[in-house]
């Protein structure tokens, strides 16, 4: 036990001395909370549009107003000439074009139908099926508001309302989305680069000589490490809980024992990668290939995994961070138990039992 | 228990089809300084490694302190020090987190570790650096430390594998008189080199050639055997017949 307690406090020496882990430990959550709460949003906001207004009557007016007043969209120009709208795209300066034709008044008033044509640069297609959602919204609202009774000839009257994220804050989605990036991130590549810098020194086989037993080097060098990865999870949730007001509806003490799920399971895949790499920086590509970029791309953090071709639903299975992610979304916003979340602890509990195991047989055979 | 510190027999390792060492057998005694010698890639310190349990032989036997180094392992670890050809303290810690570290691995209490590592800084004269990150210490310095470390645990057999690469002949002096007087006190010394000079200072010495030892005998006789006037000349002949 002593030996164990002296191997820890020289790991800790290890990573309060060297600024550039602490940097990478400490500022990279607050980085991305920051990044993905403020900066890469999905919402829309002050969006520059064009209007090309060629019925210039009272409804068209009023159908301008209402767009261009509710802080989503934001009047760039009044256009007079449809052949005004190619070279505003083309210089990017606006979003969408709304066309009014020159009937609209009456033909709305007289016939109660009009036309109206929303024109968007599609070159970044989510963005513009938001933009057009959000126009379409605006628009249905203000008839609404003209006839008294909603859209005509639809008598279908679609009440939505979106659950658990009413507001639809992609923050929400992004914290735990960050956290879990963020575990693999300190729990994997940071020990899989802390155990080969050991071998590239010439230290570690100093260890191997030492009575220190192969299991005792791996946890005294991965314990500092799962203290770490808790204190920047309670960092991520503290910043999603006052930056962002993101709520932890569901119980904390089930979400930090998934989050220590979800750490051992990276972790063995460290001390798994440091097996078989030689150097830190094969450590490093390693980490950032073989389980950072899945993390990113196959968890469902950022692109949808519903949407993707089978091939890559079927491999995203594999990956444990998909399994937290889904934990993690499901405690935080819906207020999940145990006994909803279950069977994605159990499949990500048995991926880390795997790892676990074959890190640690692994990590012995190199001492033959 | 025999008067051997160190006992091969036959002992092979195999890398795949190539044979890095061949059958060697030999024996060290206790408190003996024993050199071994061969150019890179002649098997020396794969050879080492084996008796160090960083590698399984593929066959043969070897007893280290009198234990035997498949059944035994545990013992073996207790009583060795082995210093790397690579440095092998941590940079980023101060001279005394390192004795201290090192010390505390090798199972010594608190009271322990405090008197020797007054000892050990008082005997190097380190102890305006202890305070100080090793990375901030000269080689030499910290080869000294290194080797003083690699003896904190009072072992048996202390193996080092070259330990003097790189630094000048004094400083190299310096460290053979640390090796003089651990070996003074009893412990074996089984050390690695390719400085011809240091072969001179060994009790015996064993030079490998392809994984064999070719010849085995005090620096004084050797020489005689090959009627040479330094150790530098028999090896080269060694070194000769081995390419001719």
């Amino acid at each position: 036990m002593r030996q164990f307690l002296v191997f820890v406090r020289k790991e800790c020496y290890h990573i309060f001395r060297d600024r550039r882990t602490l940097l990478i430990l400490f500022g990279m959550p607050v980085i991305l909370i920051v990044l993905f709460g403020f900066a890469i949003t999905n919402e829309i906001h002050h969006s520059p549009i064009a209007v090309l207004d060629e019925a210039q009557d009272t409804y068209s007016r009023r159908l301008t107003e209402r767009i261009t007043s509710n802080g989503y969209f934001d009047l760039y120009q009044n256009l007079h000439s449809v052949r005004e709208i190619e070279p505003l795209f083309k210089k990017g300066a606006v979003r969408m074009v709304i066309v009014i034709p020159p009937d609209f008044g009456s033909d709305f008033y007289h016939q109660r139908k009009a036309a109206v044509q929303l024109l968007t640069d599609a070159s970044d297609p989510n963005n513009a099926t938001t933009l057009v959602n959000y126009a379409n919204a605006i628009i249905l609202q203000y008839q609404q508001e003209i006839t008294g009774h909603p859209a005509l000839p639809l008598t279908i009257h679609t009440e939505v309302r979106m659950v658990y994220n009413p507001s639809l804050k992609s923050v929400f989605l992004f914290v735990p989305g960050v956290m879990t990036l963020i575990l693999m991130l300190v729990s994997a590549m940071m020990t899989s680069i802390t155990i080969t810098r050991e071998k590239e020194l010439g230290t570690m086989e100093i260890l191997l000589v030492s009575p220190l037993r192969p299991l005792l080097i791996v946890a005294g060098k991965v314990v500092p490490y799962i203290v770490l990865s808790f204190i920047i999870a309670l960092i991520i949730l503290l910043m999603g809980f006052w930056i962002f007001s993101m709520p932890v509806k569901g119980s904390l003490l089930l979400l930090f024992m998934e989050c220590a799920l979800f750490g051992l399971a990276a972790l063995s895949l460290g001390v798994l990668i440091s097996s078989v790499a030689n150097s830190q920086q094969t450590a490093m590509m390693m980490s950032m290939m073989g389980l950072l970029l899945p993390t990113m791309l196959l968890s469902g953090f950022i692109f949808p995994l519903e949407s993707m071709p089978l091939p890559l639903q079927l491999l995203a299975n594999i990956i444990p961070a998909k399994w937290f992610n889904i934990i993690l979304k499901d405690v935080m916003l819906k207020g999940a138990g145990l006994e909803q979340v279950w069977l994605p602890t159990l499949i990500l509990g048995g991926m880390t039992l795997f790892f676990l195991l074959l890190s640690i047989r692994n990590f012995k055979t190199r001492l033959s | 228990m025999s008067d051997y510190a160190i006992v091969t027999k036959a002992l092979t390792k195999r890398f795949g089809h190539f044979t890095a060492t061949d059958a060697i057998t030999f024996e060290v005694a206790k408190g003996e300084i024993f050199g071994f010698l061969g150019a890179n890639g002649a098997g020396k310190t794969t050879a080492m490694r084996m008796l160090c349990g960083l590698l399984t032989p593929t066959s043969g036997e070897a007893i280290i302190a009198g234990y035997n180094i498949y059944t035994q392992t545990e013992q073996v670890k207790k009583r060795i020090g082995y210093m790397s050809q690579k440095f092998s303290l941590y940079e980023d810690l101060t001279v005394k987190e390192n004795i201290r570290f090192y010390g505390g691995i090798y199972g010594l209490n608190y009271r322990q570790i405090k008197s020797k590592t007054a000892e050990l800084l008082q005997k190097l004269q380190l102890e305006r650096e202890a305070r100080q990150l090793v990375s901030s210490l000269p080689l030499g310095w910290k080869q000294k430390l290194a080797f003083s470390i690699a003896v904190i645990h009072d072992p048996s057999i202390v193996f080092l594998d070259e330990p003097t690469g790189g630094v000048d002949p004094i400083t190299r002096r310096q460290f053979w008189d640390l090796i003089y007087e651990a070996a003074d006190s009893g412990v074996t010394v089984f050390v690695t080199t390719h400085y011809m000079d240091e072969a001179e200072y060994c009790d015996r010495i064993s030079i490998m050639v392809d994984g064999k030892i070719k010849a085995l005998d005090t620096p004084g006789r050797l020489k005689a055997q090959f009627g040479a006037d330094s150790m530098n000349e028999v090896f080269l002949q060694l070194a000769r017949a081995k390419s001719s």
